[in-house]
């Protein structure tokens, strides 16, 4: 189709509609893999922790989302992106212009997620907004990678930018480049996250514009709509087929990492018609540690997790439409500055695993039991014989819940991301370490009809002089529930060494600076995921290849299933 | 006696084996379509050349396209395989990237094809820089390789950490393998992919070992076959990339087939389109089990590093890009127990086939289209059959499905197709609206030999400016195997910064390999017009993961200097991202070399039709069934068309290996090579 087309009003034709949603999910899927592609720092260009989508122009809703960034994102962006709008009311905004910012208050998740916003101007308006959010390797703060689990405030956490003009009308200030690189560890990894970045919202841009260029912005702007009442409808639907009722679910976290008490996550969700209530007020208040999350954040892993059961919904802020959240502001999940939210990842995995108990009294057949539920983010870092510095951070991987189709998967990415693990081979390439073992760990499947995939054993060892070692965990004392009579997972262990003997953190999942010399060893055993039904209905059969395999040792089969499986 | 001048191209699919002969001392052409044999596939294969009249003597080279690796990995039926590795490693395959199946939901399982009781680990470790740490013991590995015989195992590979940075442990280890494996069903990943990342390598490694004995038992068998009947022609395989190998490359290199048989169609019809003028199409290859469905832009078909055959089934080397779902002819028609309706993705494949076949009683998309009048009952494709049983058909239909919804048969049959229809337009948008082409700027190429049946529906739904059917939809898999090219990749992990970059050591490995690519090419004893050769550098700058190709000068690589190989990546760098990053060092990760033998193209204005008229196609008329009531719609021999005929539709086009249905609201053109462009009424 050549020329603009007017939009008549704001029907616009179901095969250009279909069309159009496939252009724009194509141009932030199109802005992911670039910046995937050109980032320097792993967490982004293996892991894939990065995101991009377009935004309304006035309200900062999403639109369009990527498909393949991380899925906490798609719902946290559109906070962003509504903080930045705030910042533009100065009146200074001109096309070209690009916003920078790691507000994790205003803009969700932690400091280290950099959101990049642009306007996109048609017509000498704004049209809508394009953003891009990467973890960065490390910005700063007391522990390299800034997983600090003993932060008391997010000023020990890494360095805070507002919502500043990284680019005016085209031009970069370069000053803005230098105060970022001064306060990070690894300035040459932000340098080309951050032009990867910009290398992404240019591309956006230009997709954009060749698409407005063809179909007319009236027609793209009525798409925009129309994408987000089919959501909402469909989301309406799918809570419709629900039976109403309040139904609960209570979850707690280890310790905040300063304090040595578990807090409680508790979910009271009820189902009236075609809306969902979604209450929070029985969740514990703030803590003094950075396990705290703000309210932008807490909605957007609510989101995720309905995502995970209602799949058929398109990634839009229609989403959220039918779904109404009661959050008190005096809760560990509204935040506010300068409380520590270094630990986010944490908390939110908690919220989706309590959606998940929730709605598994309200629908059985949907729910699959929690998955292992904590990150693990390890830092190492030190020094090169050369003097130069090297920072290791990794996430590790665990088992899945068992569901209603079958057992949980084995070793996969948390319901928050879709992140991959970084290829072990690339990790020794880059960094003085050699891994000694990478294996599934046995017996960690929560047990149920259909059990919880495996969590996973990774141990290595230090090739360098000395480093220093961070661990921010979580899943040390309650390990992944399962749902519908289905058992727990394993819970999550940590091993260092320390005078001669094997010690795990007396915080059971956090630590800091714990010293390694050449030739020692960690050890982390991830946790699996939670069982799916009664454990004695499971077939005799699976059970006995699970010991043939070893997913299950002999004692397991006996202890956990009462059956006399023999020696493998 | 005359030299042997016949090439002929076989493409076995689940249900028919099309044949495509081309006389490369006369020019002339023919096809043959008969019924695959699924016990033994040589069968079927050998019987289509007979059919064909050309004697075995007269074969010069015989091209095949097959689907018995796709087959395997898909359906699980590969060799009971072992895998020896790294001590602590052993899980590597099972661990994946710790991925999932999809980004929303988290159900699904993984099963890897060689089981954790076939995978075991043998102390040794060779460090990222390629220092050996612990040396291998063979003795260990020669232990190992007796205790996956006991439990079973045909075939074996051999995968350890970093061996793309060293491969001494590696090589060892398999040296002292090949020692006393009883077979050679050997894979080594230093190997097949000497390259970076451990998952990725192994994967590709292991799938190699589970496919090694299957295919390349059926490649020797069918070699055999050949010689025995007196060929001396050359057996060439195609590959995923779209070239052909030659059979013993291939069965040493079986992952290289995954994608096989649907590359040799996407190959054709970028020859055909291009030739026609439509230099971007979006094919849709329909047969017995499967629609698969490519898309070809500005005349090139599109390169994938890798391809997940199904999820954690990774195979790295480069493929063209194909997405096939479950829909074809023999697709299985059904209620499900929630009252829906439901087409395939179960097929009635070749055995017993559609209900009108006499054996099976399950109704099919085929009896969908042969009830409604599209497929003519008394001229069934493949030969074997005399006639097609409508009646059967009918109570299939009517059993499974009309009567379940309260529907006759014509609207039970129609609603089958609409169901399948939509399932192929599906995986239609999946390609190209999904990827950001709008559709009214692509034809459809609809080929196999039911494509034809279903293209009109298909451009309506998806929005598609026009179909373009070629001259042998049935055959067009095998047309694409004597055409393809010879090609052979390699690659050889570099893992320096430029500056560091020994010229001279990568003159001699891209020497090296450039050789080893010739000695392939001329070993396998095929005529080629020319050789090609492509040299990439995967670079990034130091830090980043991800590389980009940088194109290298394909004259004389002899003359590279570090400015020159700089140059080659920031042109590719700003191609892709625009922005350049000044002060930066750069890292070469790996060279890639493709050779290319050129074989000699087959001149595509053969296919024009000579003479004919439209009241002589005209050979009968019946009633059509369409959207609720019967049309009399008048049948023509397609092949007695002549160039610039319009038939208006309602119309079937009859040919020996397809069938083409003409909508009532469409109108298709005999264009000057024999193809018919089928477009709506003005």
């Amino acid at each position: 189709m050549a020329g603009a087309t007017p939009a008549t009003d704001n029907m616009i034709d179901s095969v250009v509609l279909a069309v159009l949603k496939g252009r724009l999910e194509q141009i932030a899927d199109e802005m992911d893999a670039t910046l995937f592609r050109t980032a320097f720092n792993p967490i982004i260009a293996e892991a894939h922790d990065a995101s991009h989508g377009l935004y309304d122009a006035i309200t900062g809703d999403t639109l369009v989302q990527g498909k393949s960034g991380l899925p906490i994102f798609v719902g946290v962006m559109a906070f962003a992106v509504r903080a930045t709008i705030a910042r533009a009311a100065r009146g200074d905004l001109a096309d070209g212009d690009v916003f920078i910012f790691n507000d994790p208050y205003d803009g969700g998740t932690h400091l280290s997620d950099f959101k990049l916003v642009r306007p996109y101007f048609y017509d000498g308006r704004v049209f809508c907004w394009l953003a891009s959010v990467g973890h960065w390797h490390d910005v700063g703060g007391n522990v390299p990678g800034n997983y600090n689990p003993v932060a008391s405030e997010s000023f020990q956490e890494g360095m805070h930018i507002p919502p500043v003009k990284l680019v005016s009308a085209g031009r970069i200030n370069p000053d803005i480049v230098d105060i970022l690189s001064c306060n990070s560890r690894q300035p040459i990894s932000l340098y080309g996250d951050l032009n990867g970045q910009i290398n992404a919202l240019d591309l956006g841009a230009r997709r954009l514009g060749e698409l407005i260029a063809e179909y007319g912005a009236g027609t793209v702007g009525a798409a925009f709509a129309e994408l987000r009442a089919m959501a909402a409808q469909l989301m309406r639907a799918n809570i419709a087929d629900l039976p109403d009722g309040t139904y609960s679910a209570e979850d707690f976290l280890d310790n905040d990492g300063i304090v040595d008490e578990p807090l409680k996550i508790a979910l009271d969700l009820t189902i009236e018609g075609d809306r969902l209530v979604m209450d929070f007020s029985r969740s514990a208040g703030p803590c003094s540690g950075p396990v705290n999350i703000a309210r932008s954040t807490a909605v957007a892993s609510c989101y995720v997790a309905l995502k995970h059961i209602f799949r058929d919904v398109p990634a839009n802020a229609g989403c959220l439409d039918p779904v109404e959240f009661i959050i008190p502001e005096t809760s560990i999940l509204a935040a506010r500055a300068p409380k520590p939210v270094g630990g986010y990842t944490e908390t939110i995995l908690r919220v989706i695993d309590v959606v998940f108990q929730a709605l598994a009294h309200a629908a059985p057949g949907r729910v699959n039991g929690c998955a292992y539920g904590t990150i693990n983010a390890l830092s190492l870092a030190g020094y090169r014989r050369d003097g130069r510095r090297w920072v290791m951070f990794s996430f590790f991987g665990g088992g899945l819940g068992g569901n209603p189709e079958g057992d949980g998967l084995n070793h996969g990415n948390a319901p928050i991301s879709t992140a991959t693990i970084p290829p072990l081979e690339i990790l020794e390439a880059a960094y003085p370490v050699r891994f000694t073992r990478w294996a599934l760990r046995a017996d960690s499947g929560g047990p149920g009809r259909h059990r919880g995939g495996l969590g996973a054993i990774y141990e290595l060892e230090l090739l360098e002089e000395r480093a220093d070692v961070f661990l921010f965990g979580e899943r040390g004392r309650f390990a992944p529930p399962g749902v519908a009579g289905g058992k727990a997972g394993a819970l999550s262990r940590f091993y260092y060494p320390q005078d001669g003997s094997w010690k795990s953190p007396p915080m059971a999942s956090k630590m800091v600076g714990i010293s390694l010399v050449r030739g020692q060893r960690l050890r982390l055993e991830t946790p699996g995921g939670g069982g799916y039904g009664d454990p004695r209905e499971r077939s005799a059969e699976a059970i006995r290849r699970d010991v043939r395999f070893g997913y299950l040792t002999p004692e397991a089969a006996l202890r956990d299933y009462g059956v006399d499986a023999g020696t493998p | 006696m005359t030299r042997p001048s016949i090439v002929v191209g076989v493409d076995v699919g689940g249900t028919f084996t099309d044949l495509f002969f081309y006389d490369e001392a006369s020019g002339a052409l023919g096809t043959r379509k008969v019924p695959s044999t699924r016990s033994d596939q040589s069968v079927g294969f050998l019987d289509g050349i007979a059919a064909g009249g050309h004697p075995f003597p007269a074969l010069a080279a015989v091209v095949h396209g097959t689907t018995v690796g796709t087959n395997a990995l898909l359906e699980r039926k590969g060799a009971r395989t072992g895998l020896i590795t790294t001590a602590g490693f052993g899980d590597v395959l099972e661990m994946r990237r710790r991925d999932r199946r999809q980004t929303w939901g988290l159900w699904g399982e993984f099963v890897p094809v060689i089981p954790r009781d076939l995978r075991l680990e043998v102390p040794e470790r060779t460090l990222a820089d390629g220092t050996v740490l612990a040396a291998v013991d063979p003795v260990e590995v020669k232990r190992a390789a007796s205790i996956l015989r006991e439990r079973g195992a045909e075939s074996v590979a051999v995968f350890f950490i970093n061996s793309y940075a060293n491969p001494a442990n590696e090589r060892a280890a398999t040296a002292a393998l090949r020692e006393v494996w009883p077979n050679g069903y050997v894979s080594a990943s230093f190997e097949i992919l000497p390259e970076i990342r451990e998952f990725e390598r192994a994967s590709t490694t292991a799938l190699n070992a589970y496919l090694q004995p299957v295919v390349a038992s059926y490649l020797g068998a069918l070699d055999d076959r050949l010689r025995e009947q007196g060929s001396e022609g050359r057996l060439l395989i195609v590959q995923s990339n779209g070239g052909v190998m030659a059979v013993d490359t291939a069965a040493r290199l079986p992952v290289r087939t995954a994608l096989s048989g649907p590359a040799a169609g996407v190959i054709a019809a970028t020859h055909i389109a291009e030739t026609a003028g439509f230099p971007n199409v979006i094919t849709g290859d329909m047969g017995g089990t499967s629609f698969d469905v490519a898309l070809i832009a500005g005349g090139r078909s599109v390169l994938a590093a890798q391809a997940t055959i199904d999820f954690g089934l990774v195979v790295r080397t480069p493929m063209i890009e194909i997405t096939t779902i479950g829909a074809g002819g023999g697709s299985i028609a059904g209620i499900d127990r929630g009252g829906l309706l439901r087409v395939g993705p179960e097929s009635a494949g070749s055995d017993p086939g559609p209900a009108c076949y006499g054996k099976g009683n399950r109704p099919t998309v085929t009896d969908a289209n042969l009830v409604l009048g599209r497929i003519n009952a008394e001229r069934p494709m493949g030969g074997k059959l005399v006639r097609l049983d409508i009646s059967a058909a009918k109570a299939a239909i009517d059993a499974a499905v009309g009567a379940p919804l309260g529907l006759d048969t014509p609207a039970a049959a129609e609603a089958i197709l609409r169901v399948a229809n939509s399932h192929m337009a599906g995986a239609i948008r999946l390609v190209s609206i999904e990827r950001g082409h709008d559709p009214k700027r692509f034809a459809l190429m609809p080929f196999g030999g039911a494509g034809g049946l279903h293209a009109g529906a298909l451009i309506k739904e998806v929005g598609l400016a026009s179909a373009l059917v070629p001259r042998f939809p049935g055959v067009t898999s095998a047309l694409g195997c004597v055409i393809a090219d010879m090609r052979h990749d390699f690659v050889h992990t570099v893992n320096r910064p430029l500056e560091e970059l020994v010229i001279d050591g990568l003159e001699t490995a891209l020497a090296e390999a450039a050789r080893r690519g010739r000695a392939l090419l001329e070993a396998s004893g095929v005529a080629l017009d020319g050789i090609e050769t492509h040299a990439e550098l995967d670079m990034s700058y130091v830090g980043q993961t991800h590389t980009v190709a940088a194109r290298l000068p394909a004259s004389s690589p002899a003359k590279l200097g570090p400015a020159d190989i700089r140059s080659a990546f920031e042109t590719a760098y700003r191609q892709a991202f625009g922005r350049l990053l000044d002060g930066i060092a750069l890292r070469v990760l790996t060279l890639r070399l493709a050779l290319i033998g050129r074989r000699p193209k087959l001149d595509l204005a053969r296919l024009r039709p000579e003479g004919g008229s439209v009241p002589d196609a005209q050979h009968g008329e019946r009633a059509v069934w369409f959207q609720g009531k019967p049309h009399a719609t008048r049948i023509y021999d397609r092949l007695r068309l002549p160039v610039g005929a319009e038939i208006a539709g309602p119309a079937i086009l009859e040919q020996p290996d397809a069938t083409t249905w003409i909508d009532p609201d469409l109108v298709g053109t005999v264009d000057g090579f024999g193809n018919v462009v089928l477009r709506g009424k003005p």
